[in-house]
């Protein structure tokens, strides 16, 4: 049995606007095992944005808990990796530096992770740029820094992006992935596991096995088992008048 | 834009107007105590640097701006650190300092040389206070415009408030700051002259009042020439610095990407 890396229980959360309060999340439970790469999708407006602030403890939920690998998250966690839709770079520093940001802001020797850095930027094929500024880079080279700025003090799961050149990356460093997009065929074609939300208040209202081999080449979304998956996401859209994207 | 063809158009056009110029004044016998032809102003120039008069005043009043300049931005830029990141500062002491901004501060010379005297101090003072405001406004709202994302990135690291105003909002807030700065040297130079106009012994702005006093028209147009020099060589000045601390400004990227 692999251990538990997240744990979401009875999570729900509320909103004060004018007076009226406004359910975003109707309680939410599911588990993220070790070294599980697993998808959320949802129709927008579902709360997803919601249920990511609470995962990287910047808001604290109105019931229920969240637990990273057994403790409760109840703050910003420096063992989260957090990697946003769009690359979210600082112009003024090196992509070397970028890549090293988290190490700054934890105060850790520079020395020690710099090898890490250069070996991750060499991962994703970025040897060789690392004393040039993001600008420099094309919008795919500049999520891939994101990512990567993710991984450098060793955290449990980068999130929320739209690259598949994470595939790669999880294979090869085996993290434990939390990916929350509106793509069904993004989510299957990346996940082990698809879980699908409710519009608002967001719940979990489908949980799909993606029983694809790894690697996945993009040829794997002419298979039955790609199409059958993203059919029974796509109904499960449907069936609450959703949109998907 | 710096082509020779360019250069050598820009200096063709200045000679034609200055040409004209000295043909118009002639032609229509102009008194020099009215409009003085370029080349009275040209020889006035001459005598000014030549007797190291002009000297000695431009050196004085540039002390003045310099100084005042970085008194202003000191004060410009701490203040609008202060009311940008604190609630309390902003409601209780902002709107007085507009208050004060919105009196024509010019008004305010005659006082500063009783308070501060003839000297290089109410000049410094003066111009310091007539340039601090643009600098306080833009580092306010720079410090308050930096990206939501990347302030959640900063918090989701768990970064804390002091490590987000030095990482981010401060190297974010650069831009502002920058072009505040391109304002307050200019308003630093006039901040200067009106105090020498008030009372001084040295500077331009006192020359160009003497020789008001002896109708040396010639003498006050080569002064003012020798002034909107001064203000673009310090322009310039500023510029440079902002090449060199916003290299990643799109701003001065694309100038630089430009042919």
């Amino acid at each position: 049995m692999p251990t538990t890396a997240i744990s979401v229980a009875g999570v729900a959360m509320r909103y004060a606007a004018r007076g009226a309060s406004v359910a975003a999340l109707a309680d939410m439970s599911f588990d993220v095992a070790e070294r599980e790469f697993v998808a959320i999708v949802g129709p927008s407006g579902c709360g997803k944005s919601t249920l990511l602030k609470i995962l990287a403890g910047l808001l604290p939920p109105t019931r229920g808990e969240a637990r990273l690998r057994g403790t409760p998250i109840a703050g910003p966690r420096r063992d989260i990796g957090v990697v946003f839709q769009a690359p979210v770079l600082f112009p003024w520093r090196t992509v070397l530096d970028n890549v090293l940001l988290p190490v700054d802001v934890q105060g850790l020797p520079r020395d020690r992770h710099q090898r890490t850095a250069l070996d991750l930027l060499a991962l994703v094929g970025l040897e060789g740029f690392e004393r040039r500024y993001p600008w420099e880079l094309s919008g795919g080279m500049q999520q891939r820094v994101s990512i990567i700025r993710a991984l450098i003090h060793d955290p449990a799961m980068p999130r929320e992006l739209m690259n598949l050149e994470l595939q790669r990356i999880w294979l090869e460093r085996q993290k434990t992935v939390l990916f929350i997009t509106h793509s069904i065929p993004e989510a299957v074609f990346l996940a082990d596991r698809v879980l699908v939300m409710t519009t608002r208040p967001g719940a979990i209202m489908d949980d799909v096995a993606v029983r694809l081999p790894r690697p996945r080449a993009l040829d794997a979304m002419s298979t039955s088992e790609f199409g059958g998956c993203v059919a029974r996401i796509r109904a499960r859209f449907n069936a609450q008048g959703g949109v998907d994207a | 834009m710096t082509s020779t063809r360019n250069v050598a158009l820009t200096v063709g056009l200045l000679c034609v107007s200055l040409a004209g110029w000295e043909g118009v004044v002639r032609l229509l016998a102009v008194p020099a105590y009215i409009v003085p032809p370029p080349s009275r102003v040209t020889v006035a120039l001459w005598r000014g640097f030549a007797s190291g008069l002009y000297p000695r005043h431009l050196l004085y009043t540039l002390t003045e701006t310099v100084l005042g300049f970085l008194l202003g931005a000191a004060l410009g830029f701490s203040l609008g650190v202060a009311v940008a990141s604190s609630r309390y500062i902003e409601y209780f002491v902002y709107p007085y300092i507009v208050m004060f901004q919105s009196l024509p501060k010019v008004a305010l010379a005659p006082l500063i040389v009783i308070w501060f005297g003839l000297g290089l101090a109410s000049k410094v003072v003066n111009a310091a206070l007539v340039a601090f405001f643009p600098l306080m406004v833009n580092t306010m709202v720079g410090l308050r415009s930096a990206d939501e994302d990347r302030v959640s990135l900063m918090r989701a690291l768990a970064a804390s408030e002091s490590q987000i105003f030095w990482m981010l909002r401060l190297p974010g807030a650069l831009p502002f700051v920058m072009a505040g700065l391109d304002v307050a040297v200019i308003l630093a130079l006039i901040g200067a002259i009106v105090g020498e106009f008030v009372g001084a012994q040295h500077g331009l702005g006192m020359l160009i009042q003497s020789m008001n006093f002896t109708m040396d028209v010639s003498g006050q147009f080569s002064v003012l020439l020798i002034l909107s020099v001064l203000g673009l060589a310090l322009n310039k000045g500023i510029a440079i610095l902002r090449r060199r601390v916003l290299f990643w400004d799109p701003s001065v990227k694309s100038r630089s990407d430009a042919p």
